[in-house]
């Protein structure tokens, strides 16, 4: 054991900058409910990407000696109308549930974002116009908006992807967005560097993309997570109410639909497990959405 | 019902016999009415699909029959509680020539169409010239049925002459074809295409409402030519496109039958939830689902393409398993199994398609789209978004063609776009339908002739053996010789891969034990005048 002899020189330390917190611990940390959120949608897209090799079943494989078997070591969560696994069904279902609810929310909520600040700083007559259009697309509830566009126009799939489906769900994102990043881009819009930039003469373009969108990420952020889990429940809908992807797609909206309503009585597991798996990734988006807000937004760290 | 081969056969044989005698029956006295019926009260029933159009001849859509069918007469129509006899509709008596070369109608007087006009021989022959004559803009599915009729004459208003070109054994039946309705001479000569979009009939309702996307109504037609009839006061329509929909409809007492026919999973849940108070009847269908490529699109010319892919088709696992969860039940050729004409199963395995060795079938299947470049071959699969049971035959496919390595598409879609895009040739691979009112060979096989002759050849092929075989075959009266040249053709017609049978279908009806005089047939095309239906309430 030695003692350090006090009356020993000690050599000068460098002084250490103050060590910046983890952002993403720092998340988990103040925010408990959302890190369990994040868990619940990286497992989901972890199955979405993987599904080929995480499904235990190809889930278009007819199986007609297999018909609706309840759940079991073979078929965890039994088995559909055709014999097809549902397991496999809703693993593959998350790809289409992500491919679709991400996609719609990224177009609907970027082009939302632009209408927004596009807005915001013209002002004027342009800003009237722009607010008026968003009040009347506000007027219609989402699904009712995106059930009009879906059967105002026909089926087009690129790759086969809906991409009729996507712009259905889209739309009706785009004056929500809009309505909120135009608050914030407002706010953006009267400060002095924005002044700055015009009397530099910078074009129009340049100074909403390059000076103000920046400032907004953060409403735009938290609007794109919480309508990505509006878009699959949108999907889900359409799937359901046949407007949406067709069979035999793995689709956990069209799983409700078709002949489960017939055999719901007979083999209940047919709703159940695309029920859970709907429900668990609405509220695991939601909830990740509202924790992202509260941990971005300083008025919460007041 | 069970129609046995036996009085099937005994009724065409008898059906011949009468006709060569020169057969004369007045009908006016066959249609007394039922006793204790009541009258008045509005039936609701489900239509599972909105037609495109309302013009009957133009159709061959169950959607286009159950819509305009109580508005309309025909000449004759089947008697089906005799089926497949005959009763007089609009013809009172008829006469047939025992060279069966002339076929002579005398009208019911004084029937009157819905607008005044009174119905003539006139009105007869311009109906039936239109459809096997149509002018531009009109289509007529019926004009290979009619193409053997050379002239119609009209000696006077109440009589109509049809002098044929050829014998055609089945003639008389197709003068019974519920789609052959008349149209008032003045309407079509006006605007050919006028029923399409108007309704003016002698039928035992009049038109009163089409509401797009809900309902279509009539009411009673107090000028109807059969006096006593209709029962009702009126009827709707009401457009269930959703299977869960009209289910519930059903359940609730919103309507009072699906006349079309539902899934053995949708009468379980009727009738466990109903009890006695559905009435559910049950028989085979003279309707089957189609799996038809279209030869003027590549690769579908090749017939090496076209084999493969019906090869690869798992028919009899297929009717086992589907005919458990949707309205597809029997494997048959290209006339209904079990009635007169039909393939046996012991020769229908030897077809192409039709194994039952399943594994070698889609060995040789996987060798010809080698053989043709197509290993990787992808298309899209054009199907109607009618849940029973086009969407099980679409999974189904999509599930068959896989295991040979063939991506597909599944494309559903309304059934106005779905026929259009059929009729239009912009399909790839397409799950069409054969919708017969009888079990006629001439029907059955019309749908596979030539494009020119057929327009509800949806395949668009062009073979002019086929066309030779089927023309042969009309004029055969001798049963066995006419059994052999009806092998021959679905021979070909597999051979050439242009379009098969997926399976037949079998017909599951609810309606309410207060609906009353509706008679159930093996045809959902047939019996939909409504004219003998009361409510017993």
């Amino acid at each position: 054991m030695t003692i350090a002899d006090p009356t020993l020189p000690v050599a000068p330390v460098a002084a250490k900058p103050a060590r910046q917190p983890n952002q993403f611990i720092e998340f988990c940390r103040q925010q408990p409910l959302g890190a369990v959120s994040f868990v619940v949608i990286f497992l989901m897209m972890f199955a979405g990407i993987f599904s080929p090799w995480v499904a235990p079943y190809d889930p278009l494989n007819i199986d007609f000696a297999s018909l609706l078997a309840p759940p079991s070591a073979d078929h965890w969560c039994g088995t559909d109308a055709y014999g097809r696994d549902i397991c496999s069904r809703l693993i593959y279902g998350a790809r289409t549930a992500l491919v679709i609810g991400f996609t719609s929310s990224f177009v609907g909520s970027s082009l939302g974002a632009i209408l927004g600040i596009a807005s915001a700083y013209f002002g004027g007559k342009i800003d009237d116009w722009i607010q008026r259009f968003v009040d009347i697309l506000l007027a219609f509830p989402l699904i009712v908006l995106a059930l009009v566009v879906v059967a105002a126009f026909r089926k087009f799939s690129v790759g086969g992807v809906d991409v009729n489906l996507i712009v259905a769900i889209a739309i009706p994102i785009i004056p929500r967005v809009a309505r909120v990043v135009r608050a914030a881009a407002l706010s953006v819009r009267v400060a002095p560097y924005i002044d700055a930039a015009r009397a530099a003469g910078y074009s129009h373009t340049r100074i909403i993309f390059r000076h103000m969108a920046p400032n907004v990420v953060a409403p735009y952020l938290i609007m794109l997570t919480a309508f990505i889990a509006q878009a699959i429940l949108a999907e889900a809908s359409l799937s359901f109410l046949g407007l949406g992807v067709t069979e035999p797609t793995a689709a956990w909206g069209l799983m409700l639909s078709g002949n489960a309503a017939d055999f719901y009585r007979q083999a209940p597991w047919m709703i159940l497990f695309p029920g859970i798996a709907i429900s668990l990734a609405v509220f695991a988006f939601n909830l990740f959405g509202d924790s992202l807000r509260d941990f971005l937004d300083p008025r919460f760290k007041v | 019902m069970k129609i046995s081969r036996r009085t099937a056969l005994q009724g065409t044989a008898g059906a011949l016999a009468l006709g060569m005698s020169g057969f004369n029956f007045d009908f006016t006295k066959a249609n007394a009415q039922a006793p204790n019926v009541k009258r008045g009260g509005t039936l609701n029933f489900a239509i599972s699909a909105e037609t495109p159009h309302y013009d009957p001849t133009g159709s061959d859509t169950y959607a286009a029959l159950h819509f305009a069918a109580p508005f309309y007469s025909t000449l004759l129509r089947f008697d089906l509680k005799k089926f497949p006899g005959l009763e007089g509709d609009l013809a009172a008596s008829w006469t047939v020539a025992p060279d069966l070369m002339t076929y002579t109608f005398k009208l019911t007087p004084d029937v009157k169409f819905h607008d005044g006009q009174s119905l003539t021989s006139a009105d007869v022959k311009a109906s039936y010239d239109r459809m096997r004559n149509p002018p531009a803009g009109v289509v007529s599915t019926r004009q290979a049925t009619f193409a053997d009729i050379g002239e119609i004459e009209t000696p006077d208003p109440l009589t109509v002459i049809f002098k044929m070109k050829n014998v055609n054994a089945s003639m008389l039946e197709h003068f019974a074809s519920p789609w052959n309705v008349i149209y008032a001479a003045k309407d079509i000569t006006e605007n050919p295409t006028g029923p399409r979009t108007k309704i003016n009939g002698t039928g035992p309702f009049t038109f009163v409402e089409h509401v797009k996307g809900s309902h279509v109504a009539g009411k009673k037609n107090d000028a109807y030519f059969k006096k006593g009839f209709p029962y009702l006061d009126g009827f709707k329509g009401i457009f269930t496109l959703q299977a869960a929909a009209m289910l519930n409809a059903v359940q609730g007492g919103q309507v009072l039958a699906e006349f079309r026919g539902i899934s053995p999973a949708e009468r379980d849940r009727l009738v466990q939830t109903m009890g006695d108070k559905i009435r559910i009847e049950e028989d085979s269908w003279t309707l089957n689902l189609l799996v038809c490529f279209n030869v003027d699109k590549k690769p579908f010319d090749d017939v090496r393409v076209r084999k493969a892919l019906l090869l690869a088709i798992d028919r009899w696992g297929g009717s086992n398993g589907l005919s458990k969860i949707s309205t597809l039940r029997s494997v048959g050729g290209v006339i209904r199994p079990g009635s007169p004409f039909a393939t046996p199963e012991a020769e229908l395995v030897k077809l192409p398609g039709f194994s039952k060795d399943i594994k070698a079938s889609r060995e040789e299947a996987k060798k010809l789209l080698k053989e043709a470049g197509q290993e990787n071959l992808k298309f899209v699969l054009w199907n109607r978004n009618l849940a029973m049971p086009y969407t099980p035959a679409g999974v189904f496919l999509v599930d068959q063609w896989r295991q040979i390595g063939v991506e597909v598409e599944h494309k559903q879609s309304d059934t106005g776009p779905y026929l259009a895009t059929m009729n239009a040739g912009n399909h790839d691979v397409a799950i069409d339908f054969s919708n017969l009112f009888m079990d006629d060979s001439s029907l059955g096989l019309a749908k596979y002739l030539s494009l020119s002759r057929a327009p509800e050849n949806r395949s668009r092929s062009k073979d002019e053996q086929l066309d030779k075989i089927f023309d042969e075959h009309l004029r055969e009266r001798d049963p066995e010789k006419r059994k052999a040249l009806i092998r021959a053709f679905e021979k070909r017609v597999f051979e050439q891969a242009y379009q098969q049978p997926l399976l037949w279908w079998h017909r599951i009806v609810p309606t309410h034990k207060t609906l009353m005089g509706w008679p159930m047939s093996p045809s959902h095309n047939l019996g939909q005048q409504l004219e003998a239906v009361w409510l017993n309430t």
